[in-house]
């Protein structure tokens, strides 16, 4: 069944969006939209490095996305808005990484497929390393969930609760940067946080606990990546971009929804 | 400087002791030489000014910030319940009241129920913490600190958010509280009068201990009426009338 590329497509764009909704529901949570953007544009330049030094592409954009997230957490606090910070370092990563990218003569590299993914090329190896990496990330923040929530409401409240806060943010981190490594493929570097934060957002006005929200998101990316694919395939347009096109408009239903039933 | 004493027994080790304890942000020292202890069932009071060190010397107390120097020391498998001075909460993160108290610890739907009905507020498991009002949400959070079985129950200006009636029946519960499980209570708070008169001892502190003992001999230390009576204009002076009942006094405000 893995032969054909369309089951492939599917199954590698559904492992993406049972990954990123759960965790998308802590970057929302957290605000930490921008710091997704972060790491996800900074794996452009992991990208460029595995190239160059030929490694795989999943674990250079997963160590740079990690290094990123660790130079944010150091010069947060240190003079800067976290959001002025957080713009000045996802967007200069991204110009590094295309900088990195044009030395890279000789390698025939399609940059599109990787700033927006490529999910029709999706390989039977990349299918292991998404699956792998989705089970991992939904582990990681199962294992972690209470004491992730308790750290995200106050980190004293946590502590008090025999919780580490800044251990539960590497937690998050190192989540994050397994998802951006594993969506590479499927949205390219520059949608990861559409996958994310789009499908929490849109389950937001349908969840009274946590546990609900992420579970509906997981439901609607799911949706959202399924459809997506399909419309792609019907209409030729580029897949990645379709996804997020779907749970846009889904994000827009419910939000008009919950609007219309707050006014009667 | 003179330090009054009174309040601890000294039979009973203390639930949390800070030796020396200094603590600095950058170059800044928030907290100098800090000595504090709170017994098994003691109500403490914290007083002082704004940036005086209170919350930090719970945060220390809590493990939120590290000694620059000296030590502090928890009892061996001391259980601590807190309630932050505020819970911001993002309406992004849907929580009801009952999902909340079983944070980080899963609860039992009795267990809940009791908490609630301990700190005042019975029945609000089905709600929405967004929607509660202000005295609800601190009951709530009064609550879920309940669930752990403390020890030591640490409230960070808990009422800020109340009126004065509010604030005042938020202490009498307190009270009782401590009343019904035998649980220290360690407070720093704004509304001297009323949380001052349900303390054991109180600790005014502005960057070190000005001053420590029973409410009225904090009330009357020269330290104290330094740090609150000059700053209030008066406002203070006022309640310190009303709680000495002296006669020259009340005439005085009259």
């Amino acid at each position: 069944m893995f032969d054909d590329f369309m089951t492939r497509a599917t199954l590698g764009g559904m492992g993406t969006a049972l990954a990123a909704a759960p965790l998308g529901c802590f970057v929302v949570w957290r605000r930490m939209a921008y710091f997704g953007d972060a790491t996800a544009h900074a794996a452009i330049l992991g990208v460029a490095l595995s190239l160059a030094v030929e490694l795989p592409i999943f674990a250079g954009a997963m160590v740079i996305a990690l290094v990123m997230a660790a130079a944010v957490t150091l010069l947060s606090g240190r003079g800067y808005a976290m959001d002025t910070l957080l713009g000045v370092m996802a967007h200069s990563a991204l110009a590094f990484g295309l900088v990195a990218v044009s030395f890279l003569s000789g390698i025939q590299l399609d940059l599109m497929a990787y700033l927006f993914g490529d999910i029709l090329a999706v390989s039977r190896g990349d299918l292991a390393v998404i699956w792998g990496g989705a089970a991992l990330v939904v582990a990681l923040v199962a294992w972690r969930w209470s004491a992730l929530l308790t750290a995200t409401l106050n980190p004293d409240l946590a502590r008090a609760a025999g919780i580490d806060p800044r251990r539960e943010a590497m937690v998050l981190t190192l989540a994050l940067a397994v998802v951006v490594a594993v969506a590479i493929k499927v949205v390219g570097v520059l949608l990861i946080t559409a996958m994310l934060i789009i499908p929490a957002a849109t389950a937001r006005p349908f969840a009274r606990t946590p546990e609900a929200m992420a579970l509906v998101a997981a439901g609607i990316a799911v949706a959202g990546a399924w459809t997506g694919l399909q419309a792609s395939y019907h209409l030729d347009t580029p897949t990645g971009p379709t996804i997020v096109c779907v749970i846009a408009i889904l994000f827009a239903a419910s939000t008009l929804l919950t609007r219309l039933r707050g006014v009667n | 400087m003179p330090r009054l004493r009174i309040g601890t027994d000294g039979m009973t080790a203390p639930l949390v002791e800070t030796t020396g304890l200094g603590v600095s942000y950058g170059d800044v020292t928030v907290l100098e030489n800090v000595d504090f202890s709170i017994a098994p069932g003691e109500i403490v009071t914290v007083v002082g000014p704004n940036g005086s060190g209170k919350s930090t010397l719970l945060r220390a107390i809590l493990g939120g910030v590290t000694a620059a120097k000296g030590r502090v020391r928890h009892a061996p498998g001391l259980q601590i319940g807190y309630v932050p001075q505020k819970l911001v909460l993002d309406h992004t993160l849907p929580l009801t009241v009952a999902r909340f108290l079983s944070l980080p610890r899963r609860v039992t739907h009795a267990e809940a129920r009791d908490a609630l009905q301990r700190a005042g507020v019975s029945g609000l498991e089905g709600r929405q913490m967004a929607a509660l009002s202000g005295g609800q949400f601190q009951r709530v959070l009064l609550a879920r600190a309940l669930l752990s079985r403390p020890d030591l129950l640490i409230l960070d200006e808990a009422t800020a958010g109340l009126d004065q009636p509010g604030a005042a029946a938020f202490y009498r519960r307190i009270e009782e509280v401590r009343e019904e499980t035998g649980c220290a209570v360690l407070m720093v708070s704004h509304d001297l009068h009323v949380v001052m008169s349900a303390s054991d001892r109180v600790i005014c502190l502005n960057g070190h201990v000005c001053c420590e003992g029973t409410p009225q001999v904090v009330a009357a230390a020269p330290d104290y009426r330094a740090l609150f009576g000059e700053g209030t204009r008066g406002a203070l002076a006022l309640y310190q009338h009303h709680h000495d009942h002296s006669h020259e006094h009340l005439e005085g405000a009259e």
